[in-house]
Formats: C-alpha cells, structure tokens, sequence
C-alpha cells in the first residue's frame, strides 16, 4: 500500500472538511473493497477520511419507507428486526454477502456508492425504488448508477443514508460465485401493487440495469411461467473467465423465476 | 505517523504505527504476536481472523488506526494460563488440523459463530466457515471439531 494519511472525524460536516483539506482523498467506510485496492495499489490517495465515527448506522422504519445508514454493516441488516419485517428481501441479501468476516465489516453505503458490477446492494435499491440521500441532495435509484464503478455522487459528497420503499413483495436470489461469493448474476424483483421492478447485478457491462420485459410481463401476471417466453439478449452482458455472456444472459432469465415465488 | 493505543488480550498496547499499516501487521511486528497468520493477503483465506470488539474481522483487511481503542482477541488470549479454550481443546481432540497455517483464524471464526449461536448446526457451521480456507482440505475433521467444541461451550446439537 502506498503511504497514505488517515484521519477519523466526528460528523459529516467535519468529514466533508477533512476530505477537501487531503487533496485527493477517499472517504473510507467499512474498507472491505477499498483496502483490497489500495493493497494492490489500484489506488494511491492523498488520505483516507474514516467515517465510521459520523453516526450514520441507523435503522429505522418510518411507514411508507425504510431508512438505513449508509454505515449499516451487512451483518446489521442481516440480523435486524426491522428489516426483517419491514423488507425480508433485504435482509436476506446482506446474510448472502461475501462471508462472515466481510459482512461484519462491510456497509451498505460503501457496497452502493463503489457500484461494482457484482455486488449485490445495488439491485436492491434499483429494484425497491429507493433513495439515496446524501449532504447535499437526494437522488432516486433510476438516476444514481451511471455505469460500472460509477455513480451520480461528486468527489465531495456524502451518502448519508438510503430510503426503501416497502414493496407489496420482493425477493433476491444470486448465483454466487463459488469463490468469491460475489453475483455472477443476481436478481431483485420488486413488487408494488401492479408494478413489477426487476433489478439484475452481475451481468451488465454497464453495472446494474432493470429489465424492462421483464418487469412488463410480471406486471400482467406475476409467476414463473410467464417468463418463458422472454428471450434475454446477451448483447451488452459480461463475458470473462467465469462465464460468457450468453451463460449469463440464461442465468437471468434462471434466476429471475427462482426470485418469482 | 501517529500513536494508537488498543487493547490486545487483555492489555493496553501503544505504539507509534504509519497510517498505512495494517492491523495484522501492528498485531505482528510491533507486538510481536505471531499466532495471527498472513495467508493470502488479499481477504479470501481467514488466516488473520481475529476478534475485534467480539465480531471476527480479517485483520489483513483493516488499518490499525481503524482500530484505535478497540478491545482485540487473538488466538493468543483465547487459553485461559495452561487451561485450553474449549473450542481450541475441541481442534486438538478431533484432530481439526493438518499443517496448522490455517488453524488459528478457523478456531478465531469458529468461537465468534458458536458464541453467536450455541445450537448451531453442520450446514450453519459449514456456512460460517465461507471465510476460511484450508489448503490441507481438512474441512471434515475442522467441522467435526466445531461441532465439538460447540457442544462444550453449552451447545445441545
């Protein structure tokens, strides 16, 4: 690991001055995806503001959502009972992340803001219509994931917290990687009265993406069997060393009726 | 640079670390703990699993200025003088090792899950293992004696 500063502050006020005081810094949350990469020197920053310490791992649920902390380890939303009641779905997938010892470490503000293409996290906030809310303002899920690795958010801004709207029903089912345990594909599907969103992780060249078919077709009749007629295309899916993207393209399709219960 | 003070087994240590170093290597090198392995480095193996405010953590994968007054266990404060932990007697008796690179960070993850949940059973066991790998393949005997170190911690399964 290259040298680098650390500095824990108190608040996000104070978290927002240390990162524009380091020159190029990083915001460092739970650090189970950051300090891999540093380790490898993938990334050199100037300094590394920890904001562990800023009071942001609130769970609360306030009727029409619920509202997690962007500090929320996995093992909290694992093991909340607010969660649980309020949207199991999500509770289940953060009992699915990688292995213990990275969901008693990892946050679900660090999982969505990193986007990677294979974490799980940002399914569910596509899938559930949520909000991210951070210092400055709020952005829906629609307009937050912008591409591989890459978010709405500036150098200078904060997740705070993430609000989910309660579906009527939902569930998550992935295809793990058997070493990594990261979604060779996964699917959130969400349902609100009539809508139905679905969210895969996974297998898109852009990140996350919401399948709109899909969702069209779960509209009208929510079951398994109306999606055997949808044909995935494999155009703009992941293709490397664990699957191609025509796999990945059946994988979806495999994993959306698995999630369709 | 800066100083960090922490409790390691049941002593406050303060040292003088780089801001860059890991708490496996402040565990290490500057208290000279070696019973906390480095395996791969790079978050997959569990060898540096250690006990961090009573959540295992893979100490290759957090600074130590994270874990500044935080209270740690390494397999080094789990006996009690001469008196084994029940888990790390559980390891010997069914022979849960082969080389032993492996073995601290297995017993480290092993006490926090039964800790978590005394009833717990072989496919809960096999499950909370994901984290820890063991290039002997030892698996059966390491879950066998999970199971049994389980059962002396209180466990009915």
């Amino acid at each position: 690991m290259y040298s680098t500063k650390y500095v824990k502050p108190n608040s996000t006020t104070e978290a927002l001055e240390a990162i524009k005081s380091l020159g190029e810094g990083k915001f460092l949350a739970g650090g189970m995806t950051l300090i891999p990469t540093l380790k490898q020197r993938l990334a050199s920053p100037d300094g590394l503001v920890d904001i562990s310490g800023c009071k942001l791992d609130s769970i609360a649920d306030e009727g029409e959502t619920l509202k997690i902390g962007a500090m929320a380890r996995h093992v909290s939303v694992a093991e909340s009972a607010v969660v649980k009641k309020a949207i199991p779905a999500l509770a289940k997938l953060a009992d699915g992340i990688g292995d213990r010892q990275v969901r008693n470490r990892g946050t679900i503000g660090g999982s969505v803001a990193n986007n990677d293409p294979s974490a799980c996290y940002p399914s569910a906030v596509l899938a559930l219509k949520a909000t991210i809310h951070t210092n400055i303002r709020s952005i829906a899920a629609d307009d937050f994931f912008t591409g591989m690795f890459e978010t709405a958010l500036e150098d200078d801004e904060i997740i705070e917290f993430i609000s989910f709207s309660k579906p009527t029903k939902a569930n998550y089912v992935k295809f793990p990687n058997p070493a990594s345990r990261y979604a060779m594909v996964g699917v959130f599907v969400a349902q609100f009265g009539d809508e139905v969103r679905v969210a895969v992780t996974g297998a898109g060249e852009g990140g996350v993406f919401r399948h709109q078919e899909m969702e069209s077709v779960l509209s009208s009749n929510f079951s398994a069997d109306s999606l055997s007629s949808v044909k995935i295309d494999s155009d703009g899916l992941i293709s490397d060393l664990h699957a191609s993207a025509e796999y990945r393209a059946n994988l979806i399709k495999e994993m959306t009726k698995r999630a369709v219960v | 640079m800066g100083e960090i003070s922490l409790k390691l087994n049941g002593k406050l240590e303060t040292r003088d670390v780089a801001d860059n170093t890991l708490l496996v290597d402040f565990i290490r090198e500057h208290v000279g703990l070696t019973g906390t392995h480095v395996g791969c480095d790079t978050s997959q193996c569990g060898a540096c699993v250690i006990h961090l405010d009573g959540v295992s953590v893979k100490a290759c994968t957090i600074l130590a200025k994270q874990a500044e007054g935080a209270d740690i266990t390494t397999i080094e404060g789990l006996a009690d003088g001469d008196e084994l932990h029940p888990m790390q007697e559980a390891f010997h008796e069914n022979h849960g090792l082969q080389c032993g690179f492996c073995t601290p960070g297995m017993v480290m993850s092993a006490v926090e899950m039964v800790t978590k949940n005394k009833d717990i059973s072989e496919d809960e066991i096999r499950e909370g293992l994901e984290g820890n790998i063991c290039r002997c393949t030892g698996y059966h005997n390491i879950v066998q004696s999970v199971k049994a170190g389980a059962a002396k911690m209180g466990g009915k399964n």
